[in-house]
Formats: C-alpha cells, structure tokens, sequence
C-alpha cells in the first residue's frame, strides 16, 4: 500500500439502492461527483435465489437482468475519469456478468478493461442435508430437503479488497453483505488493517449511509408540509468524502434533487438497524450508537464518531426454498356503501372456499382503503367513497392459488352490485431463511477477465 | 398531540423483523416522547399487527428511539401476504399515536 497525506480523502458514489432504481442519477454521479468509486447495490435477500433458477435453466444466466443497462450507461465515462466500480449485480453468476462486462468493454471500445468476479458465497453443496439450525423459524437445514435451492454465504470486505488490489476496475459479485461493498474501497485505499474495529466500523457507518443511494438524499423521506424534498423526480444520489480516520461527509451533486442533513442521514443511519451497539457484518460487529452528524454546508453532513469489535466467528447463510405459491385477487366497489359491498364480498369468497374445498395454509380478506395496512386500533368510522376487496392466499399448488383469484373475478356476475377492475395473480413463493456457518468452510476466490 | 407532530420515523425491514426509528424534533419532544412511547404501547398500537416481543433502543445522542418489532412482517417479506411486505407503511402509522389519550 502506497502511503498517503493523511488528510487524503476517497470519494465513493452510490449508484443505486435497489434492483429496479433509476439509472440516471448514476451517471450524474460519474460526471460531476468527481469520484473515486461508484458502487450498486442490487442484490435484494431472495434475488439469489431466482436468480439461481434462471442459471440452472441457462448457465450462461443468473446475474442482475439490468446489469447491461446500467455499465452501457456509465462505463465509459468511469473509465475516462478512471473512476472503479464495485457491485454486487453478479447475483447468482459473478462470472458470467465479468465476461458480459469484458464483452461490452470491448463493444464500447474500452480495450484491457480489467473485470474481477468474486465467487464462493455459493454454499449449496454443504448446505444440502446439513444439520446446521435454521435461525428464523426452528428445525434445521436438512428438513428443508428438496425445497432448498440457493444457499449463500454473506461474504465480507477481503476478495473485494483482494480485486482491488490486483487491478480489476470493475469487481462483480454474488452475496455480499452491502456495507462491505463500500467498505472494501476503503480497506484498500486506505490500508486498514483487517482487525482495526474501529476503522472497519466506521467504514461500515458509511457504507450503509450509501447503501440505500437516494434514502439518504431525501428519498423515502418526504411528508408534504412536514418534512418536504425538493426536485424528488431529479433525485441525487449520495457521495461519500471519506477520510483515513473513518469520518466522512455525506453529500451530493450540486444541483440535482433532493436534500442532505441531519434529518435525512439519521433516518438512514437506523434504518434496518436492531440493536444501534452491535451491527453485524462479516467484517466487524458496528457500533452505530455513537455516530454524530453535523451540517457543515447546504447538502453536506459530517459523520464523526461509530465504532466496532471483533467480527462474528461465523457467517450467516441466505438459504431459499420453494414454499409453494400466492394466489390473490382484488376487486372495486365504489359509492358510499362501497365498504358495506366489499365486506359483503369478503365474505362470499371466505364461504366460496369453504364450499368448494379450498383449504390454504394461510389467508387474509381485507379492504384496501380500510384495515389492509392499517392496524384496528386506527381503522376509523369514516367511510371511503371507494375500497379495493384484496384476498390473498397461500396454498401448497399452483392450481389451488389459481382459483384464490378466479372466485374473485367471479364476483363481477356473482357477487355485490357494482364491482369492477378485478385482477387475479399468481406467484411462486420463494421463502428465504438462514443459518451460520464456519469461516473456514467459506472460500472466496477472485477471477479476472479482461475485455480484448 | 399525535407523535407525528413531535417526531419522524422511518421503518425498515430484516426477515420477520421491523425496525421502525422515531427521531424527535428536538430536545423536550425527545423527552416527552421517550416518556410516553413505551414498547408495550407500541405493541398495543399496531395490535394485529406485531406477534413477538417489542424492544426499545434509545439514542440519546441522535434524539431518536428504535423500536425493534419481532413477528410483524407476516412470516418475513418472502413469504408474506401482506400487502405491504416490508412493512414499510407502519412508520405512518405509529406517528398516528395519540399522546394525549396515552398520558390522560
């Protein structure tokens, strides 16, 4: 590692939060965030594991159907800038999307574009049989049997590092936990050490600032006349400064959407969070409870404090398995004994399913507009001048969750005066659980493909 | 006074678990709500909703409390046949909480 002034600072873009986000605010990042590194995460808990089952259908298949979309779209520029990309879009198949990337390189005429894939989080093979306990919902591995189809292990910082090290400009990977994908960067950049807790729970303070893109520039925030976001539809996504100690400023592109202070950054700091003292990753157990903000310019946030300990000894294990399917349907009642019709429809399906023999594992019957999100402490007299009749259930067959939503549609000629715009859908319910597993059966290896 | 009024809260989602953050506007909102929004009256707010145990974490240091709700997210946003999975509409709903009914 090459040394440095230490008032060096990385910058690091989050170019998405999700699978589906919007792509633009990426390339806003890379042409004016002056950046060191863009990062996506888009890689959400069961995304592995149908991802799994599209590369088992087409081993050349498996990695983020957007994958294209989004490096055609910044690729170039990053490398003109020479900014780096590290993503966790290699879903079920790292290298598969490496040599995508190599290919498209090549297309866009970058030659010697070096791409790395991690790979080893893939744990099917020891999961398979296992009596390792499932942490969620009881019993172990070995009783999911045949319904098991992805196990992946959540890897850390290091064959990010690793990539990053050896050259690579773009690093695709499968599983691994978000915050590290901001954290290997500065693991590398900086040169922390590997058990420097401190530094490492700082770093993954930023991470998971960034990790969410747009929920920390005022995504996902805003409330009409309470807390209000300017431009939402030109949204910035967040840069990152970061400095040796672990500090940073958290800001975005001047002049695009959104907004960046205090309130923003601490609604993201606990997001997803349990316990603010311990926040695990593969790489440190974070402390968050000692973070501090501080404006110190218009969209800019000073992040000062965090810490960590000794990481878990072991990793934790995304497991999928098929639980069955989803068989809804929905439809509209309108006027002002829409609720009075709605629950009379409810009602006819709750004795439809009685009648006809259709036992789900589970169901619910509500009204969309009354007590479907809502708990019954705040479902109000007030009545709605239209409700949506939403049932819902779970059944073990495709054919039985088929009929969950024809006896909805059959409502139009069957059922309460006045009911329209019914829907029916069918999903195939891929669960996720999950266990741990030792270290030292987890083996990440890094693989480079470079473009031609 | 609806919590809304003194505090936002965002809610986010792990498996079975939802966390929902509520940051206090300033320093005497925080006190009150710190007062006020016991777990168990979280608990009993989103009724039917929450199954498991209701934690509280306090960030004195941020002005905000997080409260940890095992069992609300309908078996995990995988499996779930709620209409919002992930949960992601009960920070609305707890910032309906009345505090006046509570303290009366």
């Amino acid at each position: 590692m090459t040394s440095f002034p230490q008032s060096r600072v990385v910058r690091i873009g989050a170019g998405a939060g999700f699978a589906g986000d919007r792509i633009e605010p990426a390339v806003e990042l890379v042409r004016e965030g002056r950046l060191d590194y863009l990062v996506f995460e888009c890689l959400a808990e069961r995304t592995i594991a149908l991802a799994q089952g599209v590369r088992l259908g087409d081993p050349g298949a498996g990695y983020d159907p957007l994958l294209e979309a989004r490096m055609r779209a910044v690729l170039p520029q990053c490398v003109e800038k020479g900014v780096r990309i590290v993503s966790n879009m290699g879903a079920a198949n790292p290298v598969a999307a490496a040599r995508r990337i190599a290919e498209l390189a090549a297309d866009l005429r970058l030659p010697g574009l070096k791409v790395a894939a991690v790979v080893g989080d893939d744990v099917l093979e020891v999961m398979a049989g296992s009596p390792r306990p499932l942490l969620e919902v009881g019993g172990d591995v070995a009783s999911l049997g045949e319904s098991l189809i992805s196990a992946n292990a959540y890897l850390g910082c290091e064959p990010i590092v690793e990539a990053l090290a050896g050259g690579a400009q773009v690093v695709v990977t499968g599983r691994v936990a978000d915050p590290s994908l901001f954290l290997a960067p500065l693991v590398h950049e900086f040169g922390w050490a590997l058990d420097d807790w401190e530094r490492l729970g700082r770093g993954t303070v930023v991470g998971h600032l960034l990790e969410c893109a747009g929920q920390v520039t005022g995504g996902y925030f805003a409330d009409p006349d309470v807390k209000t976001v300017p431009d939402l539809a030109r949204l910035g996504f967040p840069l990152a400064e970061v400095s040796a100690d672990g500090s940073a400023v958290i800001t975005k592109v001047e002049g695009s959407g959104g907004r960046v202070d205090v309130a923003t950054c601490t609604e993201q700091l606990l997001y997803e969070l349990h316990d603010p003292t311990r926040y695990l990753t593969p790489d440190v157990i974070a402390d968050f409870s000692t973070v501090q903000f501080e404006q110190v310019g218009l969209d800019r946030v000073a992040v000062r404090g965090g810490g960590g300990q000794a990481r878990p000894a072991q990793l934790k294990v995304s497991l999928g398995r098929k639980e069955g399917f989803i068989g809804e349907g929905a439809i509209s009642y309108a006027g002002s004994s829409a609720v009075a019709r709605g629950r009379l429809a409810l009602d006819i399906i709750a004795e439809r399913f009685r009648l006809t023999g259709l036992a789900p594992e589970e169901t619910r019957f509500e009204l969309i507009g009354v007590d479907a999100v809502a708990p019954e402490t705040l479902v109000s007299a007030f009545a709605p001048m239209e409700v949506r009749a939403r049932v819902v259930a779970r059944t073990r067959t495709r054919a039985e969750a088929e009929r969950v939503g024809r006896e909805v549609e059959a409502l139009y000629t069957n059922g309460p005066a006045g009911g329209g715009g019914a829907t029916r859908l069918v999903t195939p319910v891929i669960g996720v659980v999950s266990t741990l597993i030792e270290r030292a059966l987890v083996l990440p290896t890094v693989i480079f493909e470079a473009a031609s | 006074m609806k919590l809304r009024d003194l505090a936002h809260a965002r809610s986010g989602d792990k498996g079975d678990v939802s966390n929902i953050s509520v940051i206090a506007y300033d320093q005497a909102a925080y006190e009150r709500v710190r007062q006020v929004l016991t777990p168990e009256r979280v608990k009993r707010h989103l009724r039917g909703i929450v199954q498991g145990e209701v934690r509280r974490y306090d960030l004195p240091g941020l002005m905000a409390l997080n409260f940890v709700l095992n069992g609300a997210l309908g078996g995990g946003v995988t499996r779930s046949l709620a209409l919002d999975a992930h949960g992601k509409c009960l920070s609305g709903l707890l910032l309906e909480f009345d505090l006046e009914e509570t303290s009366a």
